[in-house]
């Protein structure tokens, strides 16, 4: 019996492989056709042209830049709502705000993604007087609502389960709550909410929906925050459907494929070596 | 006894929830003296000492009637700062709980939290906590390890430096040798001794020996109730009540 | 010096308080416009009929039929497969290398993006396995993407259940398969269900995984086996909203799409955690 579930739990790696495997297998004849130094750092990307353009640096610039804005406003947020929740919120809030950040969760990424077009891209265009409102800007704002429910939820978990020894100890010394949170608690769990950010991110990177209906689809170097972008996933859902059967478009949108794949795969390798090294903090041994 | 009184409760009454826990507990604690807190498990010897410093209130649902006064202030005056009560009620716990930081920042934290920037002040009390402690010989020359690795009793004496060091007027301590081996223990029975002359020392214990040992009065609890408070000597010699005597003797516990 | 510190509290808090508002706020403003322009759409032929006039009007009755065909291959996949990996894991695993490289294959599956399984399913499902673009290469595509959550949840089903229940089991001389399917699955099995549906919500949302395995722009039949191609509820709505022959007047109908939508993910989670709650309330008899 014990071999039989051996066996099917031998299943998630061998998905795992298989991912890789075809990835590379598709991905890889691109070389044929171009170097990888052309490819990852090439400014122009014009696939479709006659001779083709398969340089990525533009959409590898995108994603970072999305990745890095979404950031900025996911992570305070993330944190401090998590923050909120583990420490101070009552139990009755809490019960509201909880169910709040789960909905969020699970909301849809093309509904987030149609509403980025629809509804956000028009406001932010009349209010910031520029020409589209289908930019970075947007597809940013977009992102950190999918990143924040992550980044909340495991931060919570890492926060909450600080021992209440710690912090009675910091109240019995005449420190405030808030005094308490920024110089034991917090500190106490850093590994945790580091953890949360770098899995919130790289689910950022990955999100494909929002950032095909919301960031503009321009496959060039962005200048300023308003302009707009093709960020990876972006470009490997757009291209898709007009790349001919293993034409060499259709290997250099696979080749995309591999470099999202290995910037994710990082991330999640960071995320798990920094939970396994530095482990929560617990009391005091004796 | 001509010491004045430092704090004391007049008719205290807790209640968590509907559970009331401690019963019209009155105790005056003279100035610069160690009382113990003794009586068998759940008796509420410890919720009555956390009730002079507040730590209940971190407990939802819970309700204090009766005085308990520091001074003559009213502790429990919705008016009084909380924070600045604790400061000067200082606590010791069962379990050493040191942050997971170096040593020198454990005692370190209350100066900082309390404001005090001088890097001089700061490393002057902080030698001045760890020798009040007795431990500064051991850890002078690793004050930038971490806490965590000092043993339970070297741990113990850290907090109590810990709690020190915002210079305290009285010092709660909840059964601070329970987890400790037995040179730890007397370690810090010999530290209330030195300590008592500059601090009122309130002490709940298990061990009626070490409540014999340490401290001048001791105070008798059973399921919420104060049942005798008395000098030491007259309370284990001569005590007034069946029941106390039938506790101390070891008729049940 | 003291009224200094509290006031840093008091503000510090407000900010903490401010920062969960902007979330409730951002959730409370997509539902409030999806709900607004999208009721007027909603109608018992919208969602009983096909799309007309080049998707112009008519409903999306496919698109629901895509959808549920989709799930229901997803959860026949990955729910067989992630229980008995939680299993595994759960109880007859040890602390073996084997054991965390397994852990390590799960943990990085999940952080796949979803487009890259898109790429996966197309280059394998599709293309090698030759099942062509159908709602079985689709329903796999989506499976292998939710088996983590799967697993993830029967694991934490299975850890609940106390210790004690196995061995009073295997006291009595049960083996460790008879106890598990006896003692610990049964009382796992309301985590384990919960898990799976919420997971199968979020597989119901995605729109990479099936844009080029098991979705389609348009197919003018309902399928007829998990061979056929299919329309999908979020394809239909990025389709409408970016390709679509008249975008600015089938808006409502993309509001519409989005709403029942939302609409069936937020009552499979509901669903999944009322089923919970009465589920537990049985155990406790």
């Amino acid at each position: 019996m014990r071999s039989g579930f051996l066996l099917v739990a031998l299943f998630s790696i061998v998905a795992l492989s298989l991912i890789i495997i075809f990835l590379f297998l598709e991905g890889i004849p691109i070389l044929e056709h171009v170097s990888l130094k052309e490819f990852l750092f090439g400014q122009y990307w014009y696939p479709t042209d006659d001779p083709a353009d398969f340089g990525i640096l533009p959409l590898i610039l995108g994603s970072i830049y999305v990745t890095v804005i979404s950031g900025m406003i996911a992570i305070p947020l993330g944190v401090m709502t998590a923050i909120y929740l583990a420490q101070i919120a009552p139990a009755t809030v809490s019960q509201i705000v909880k169910p709040i950040v789960e909905l969020l969760a699970s909301m849809p990424s093309v509904v987030i993604g149609f509403f980025g077009m629809v509804v956000v891209a028009p406001f932010i265009q009349q209010l910031f007087n520029i020409p589209v409102g289908l930019n970075m800007f947007n597809a940013s704002l977009m992102l950190a609502f999918m990143a924040v429910p992550t980044i909340c939820s495991i931060s919570e978990d890492a926060v909450f389960s600080v021992p209440t020894a710690l912090k009675e100890a910091s109240l019995a010394l005449g420190a405030t709550h808030f005094e308490t949170l920024v110089r034991v608690i917090v500190p106490a769990s850093l590994s945790g909410i580091c953890t949360a950010i770098i899995l919130g991110l790289s689910r950022a990177v990955g999100e494909t929906m929002v950032v095909l209906m919301a960031a503009g689809g321009a496959a060039m170097i962005p200048t300023s925050i308003f302009d707009p972008v093709r960020p990876l996933p972006a470009s490997i859902a757009a291209e898709m459907a007009e790349a001919p059967f293993r034409s060499e478009h259709y290997h250099a949108l696979f080749a995309i494929g591999i470099v999202l794949f290995v910037f994710t795969f990082l991330f999640n390798l960071l995320a798990d070596h920094i939970s396994y090294k530095f482990r929560q903090v617990g009391e005091a041994s004796l | 006894m001509d010491s004045p009184v430092k704090m004391h409760t007049k008719d205290l009454n807790f209640f968590y929830g509907d559970f009331q826990a401690i019963h019209n507990v009155s105790i005056d604690f003279t100035q610069n003296q160690v009382t113990a807190l003794i009586g068998p498990s759940g008796c509420g010897k410890s919720t009555y000492l956390r009730c002079l410093n507040r730590m209940n209130d971190l407990i939802p649902g819970i309700r204090v009637t009766g005085k308990a006064v520091l001074d003559d202030q009213d502790i429990y005056d919705p008016s009084l700062d909380v924070v600045t009560l604790r400061r000067r009620v200082g606590m010791v716990f069962q379990k050493p709980n040191p942050f997971p930081k170096t040593i020198f920042e454990n005692v370190a934290y209350g100066l900082k939290v309390n404001g005090v920037k001088d890097k001089a002040v700061i490393t002057r009390v902080v030698e001045k906590s760890l020798k009040q402690a007795a431990i500064w010989d051991e850890v002078k020359d690793r004050l930038n390890e971490s806490a965590l690795g000092l043993s339970g009793g070297q741990q113990q004496r850290l907090c109590i430096a810990r709690a020190l060091a915002v210079d305290p007027e009285v010092l709660l301590m909840d059964e601070p040798a329970s987890a400790l081996d037995p040179i730890a223990t007397q370690k810090i029975e010999e530290l209330i001794d030195q300590l008592s002359s500059k601090l009122t020392i309130i002490i709940v214990t298990h061990n009626m020996q070490q409540a014999a040992r340490v401290s001048d009065r001791t105070a008798f609890f059973y399921m919420g109730k104060l049942i005798e408070v008395n000098d030491t000597d007259t309370l284990f010699t001569k005590p007034e009540l069946k029941q106390t005597e039938d506790y101390i003797t070891g008729r049940f516990g | 010096m003291i009224k200094k510190r509290l006031r840093a509290q008091k503000i510090c808090f407000f900010l903490l308080k401010v920062a969960v508002a902007i979330n409730g706020a951002a959730l409370a403003i997509i539902v409030y416009f999806i709900v607004s322009r999208g009721w007027r759409a909603i109608s018992w032929e919208f969602l009983s009929k096909p799309p007309t006039d080049s998707m112009t009007m008519g409903g999306i009755l496919p698109c629901i039929v895509g959808t549920v065909s989709l799930c229901m291959t997803t959860i026949l996949f990955a729910l067989p497969i992630g229980v008995a990996s939680a299993i595994y894991l759960n109880e007859y695993a040890g602390q073996t290398k084997l054991v965390r490289f397994i852990r390590l294959g799960i943990n990085n599956l999940a952080g796949v993006p979803s487009i890259v399984f898109g790429l996966f399913g197309l280059a394998f499902f599709v293309i090698v396995l030759d099942m062509g673009v159908s709602i079985l290469a689709g329903g796999l595509t989506l499976g292998i993407m939710t088996l983590p959550v799967i697993i993830g949840a029967s694991e934490e089903a299975l850890k609940s259940v106390p210790k004690p229940y196995r061995e009073a089991s295997l006291a009595m001389g049960a083996t460790q398969w008879q106890t598990i399917r006896k003692v610990v699955l049964p009382v796992a099995f309301p985590g384990i269900i919960t898990g799976s549906i919420l997971g199968l919500s979020r597989a119901a949302g995605e729109t990479a995984p099936i844009m080029y395995t098991g979705a389609v722009f348009f197919t003018p039949d309902l399928p007829s086996s998990i061979f056929d191609e299919v329309m999908a509820l979020p394809y239909h709505i990025y389709v409408l909203a970016t390709a679509g022959t008249n975008i600015e007047a089938t808006r409502h109908l993309q509001y519409g799409t989005a709403l029942v939508l939302i609409s069936l993910i937020f009552g499979m989670n509901l669903f999944a955690i009322i089923m919970r709650a009465k589920m537990r309330k049985k155990l406790k008899g």
